[in-house]
């Protein structure tokens, strides 16, 4: 097992974090606004190194109900990817993509939709990625879960937790006429990790 | 009084108190429970085993630690040794991601690790509600023994 703990790492890829939300989260309001046809803003995205005792804090509670998209990451580096709305956010996404039709985001179509909005901010993250670092990432299939922010959570919090007890998160905020509050959280392998310092020129 | 427990915790809870710990997923919540003094303890692990792991500090995360430390924290709270029954829940497959990576069972060896762990220290099991692919918010009374397991959308659980 390595021995590098989040603690470590943090200052550095903090910044790659902070500069890949910037970034991702500019080409994916683009994206969203060209999906739903309407004007979709964003605010600065922050990057945050909570501790696992924090996670409710941050979303309103372990019990919070969220709807959760998790892919796998592969080519030149491997990982895991995450984004996270509310259920409502969500359910306001699908309802401007597929009209008031659509009300219960456990649905089959809204289940589809949703999957696809997904699709397209995630992949607006990884292509600012690798057009970063210049190394070719691929999108796994992705799995949707609706269910409480803590259970959603564990996924990637397990993943860091071989690590140390903390976890690093982009939150974004993408206003249409609702704020969209999006949490991104992207876990690379760790010899992924060092490729991603070194294809950015910084020291491992 | 309602005692928290978080993510990669533990704690300690007797009499008519309850103990808790919200949105587990693929994390396990292990009781163990003495049903004559009605003391308690819960631990929140993360991940099964800290000797495949460097950074494994926080004994609480791991189901062979966590376990092994709850047990001294019980009976340093008064719990009889002999007594001690166990009651697990947790250790969901949150999502199905066709990844190399051995995390997606995470939840089952979580499962297996406790299991194995309860069953090394000679505390019986008496129930589980394990796997699935849901989170679940759990809450133990020792004045009853009753463990609750809540769920969205589905109805309460009572192990």
């Amino acid at each position: 097992m390595s021995e590098i703990t989040v603690g470590d790492m943090s200052n550095q890829y903090m910044d790659v974090l902070k500069e890949l939300g910037n970034i991702g989260a500019g080409n994916a309001a683009t994206a969203l606004a060209e999906l739903l046809q309407s004007k979709v803003d964003m605010s600065v995205p922050q990057v945050k190194l909570i501790n696992f005792s924090e996670i409710g804090d941050l979303i309103g509670g372990e019990e919070q109900v969220m709807a959760g998209m998790y892919l796998a990451i592969q080519k030149d580096i491997t990982g895991s990817i995450l984004f996270l709305v509310k259920e409502e956010v969500a359910l306001h996404l699908v309802k401007k993509l597929m009209g008031d039709y659509a009300q219960d985001i456990r649905g089959e179509m809204e289940q589809s939709a949703l999957k696809e909005i997904s699709n397209i901010i995630t992949g607006a993250y990884l292509n600012a990625l690798s057009t970063m670092t210049g190394l070719r990432i691929e999108p796994s299939v992705p799995d949707l879960a609706i269910d409480m922010a803590g259970a959603i959570l564990s996924v990637p919090a397990i993943e860091f937790g071989i690590l140390g007890d903390e976890m690093l998160l982009i939150q974004s905020q993408i206003y249409d006429e609702i704020a969209i509050d999006g949490f991104f959280i992207m876990v690379p392998d760790v010899d992924s990790y060092k490729k991603i310092l070194t294809s950015l020129g910084l020291p491992v | 009084m309602e005692i928290k427990v978080g993510m990669a915790d533990m704690n300690i809870c007797s009499g008519t108190d309850s103990i808790t710990t919200l949105g587990l997923g693929s994390c396990v919540g292990v009781v163990l429970w003495d049903p004559t003094t009605h003391i308690c303890g819960m631990v929140h692990v993360m991940l099964p085993d800290s000797t495949s792991i460097r950074n494994n500090v926080n004994v609480a995360k791991f189901a062979d630690s966590g376990i092994e430390e709850l047990l001294k924290r019980v009976i340093a709270k008064g719990a009889k040794r002999q007594n001690l029954v166990s009651k697990i829940a947790g250790g969901a497959k949150m999502f199905s991601v066709n990844n190399k990576s051995e995390m997606l069972s995470i939840g089952d060896r979580n499962v297996e690790a406790s299991i194995n762990k309860l069953k090394e220290l000679r505390i019986p099991l008496k129930a589980q509600d394990t796997g699935e692919t849901y989170g679940r918010t759990v809450t133990f009374y020792p004045e009853t023994g009753q463990y609750h397991i809540k769920r969205v959308g589905k109805e309460l659980k009572i192990i």
